[in-house]
């Protein structure tokens, strides 16, 4: 009963994650704009968030095994899916393709990544209006006034 | 939170950008350094970034690996007044291109400010994660 009370916020909080995530990634990006050979790298968000919610209801009906992970002494090593060990289910990244070709084979382009970066700030608050919104009718529900 | 990963990976980004920018501001102030029969005039200085990783898959921030000097010959001018003219009265100048500095400090100062925005942005979006669920 209390999970499909908690079940839309799970929800949502998976997507603040991945928002959060997708935050950071085109932070980089925009740091290496005058990195020469540096690819700018994105993820498919809806993708990411089925694989991450589609994750989440295994975990709930205990099937998934703890994963072992390989010990790291520098933060470029890998993990055996190539994540960082200890990371939490990572989205898969992809490379994004430059718009213009440069002679440093540098692909980020700025337009599009700040572009990206405040519909994904927007996005972002979204996601924590939803939150708010929940916690909110809960709070209604709870003291009953 | 991963999102504080991106002070890190800005503030990294804008000390590279302060670097290069710190570069070119001597390579401006050294334009007409004059070398003498001597030592050898000043030579243009160019910043090397490179990527490095931070943690996550794809968190990575940037770092001035190197400082290049440029070996190209310095501009040469016929001046026999010029007290530091050589046996064939020239006088050598540094090798600083002033066009391609003012572009490179325009660049780099673009590039702090995006970087300094992201911080804001991030900053802010920290600030409305702290406040969640606090809203009566």
């Amino acid at each position: 009963m209390l999970n499909r009370i908690t079940d839309s916020i799970n929800f949502q909080s998976e997507a603040l994650r991945l928002r959060s995530e997708r935050q950071r990634l085109i932070a980089s990006n925009i740091a290496n704009a005058d990195t020469p050979g540096y690819q700018a790298k994105d993820f498919n968000f809806s993708a990411a968030l089925k694989d991450a919610t589609g994750a989440r209801s295994a975990a709930d009906a205990g099937l998934n095994l703890p994963r072992l992970a390989l010990q790291t002494a520098s933060p470029g090593h890998l993990a055996l899916n190539g994540q960082p060990a200890g990371s939490r289910e990572q989205p898969e990244l992809g490379y994004a393709t430059a718009s213009m070709t440069n002679l440093d084979n540098n692909s980020v382009d700025m337009d599009r990544e700040r572009a990206n970066f405040v519909d994904n700030t927007v996005r972002f608050e979204a996601t924590l209006r939803f939150i708010n919104g929940s916690v909110k009718t809960l709070n209604t529900a709870i003291t009953g006034q | 939170m991963s999102m504080f990963k991106i002070f890190n990976v800005s503030g990294s980004a804008v000390s590279a950008q302060s670097q290069r920018l710190n570069v070119v501001a001597s390579n401006l102030a050294n334009a007409d350094t004059v070398g003498g029969p001597d030592r050898s005039p000043y030579k243009a200085r160019h910043v090397v970034f490179t990527t490095v990783p931070m943690g996550e898959v794809g968190t990575s921030g940037v770092q001035v690996t190197q400082v290049t000097e440029d070996n190209t010959p310095g501009r040469r001018v016929h001046d026999p007044k010029h007290p530091q003219a050589d046996a064939e009265g020239y006088v050598t100048y540094s090798n600083v291109n002033a066009v391609e500095e003012m572009v490179n400090m325009i660049s780099a100062s673009r590039s702090y400010q995006n970087n300094i925005e992201v911080m804001n942005t991030a900053k802010s979006l920290l600030m409305k994660t702290l406040q969640l669920g606090q809203g009566t």
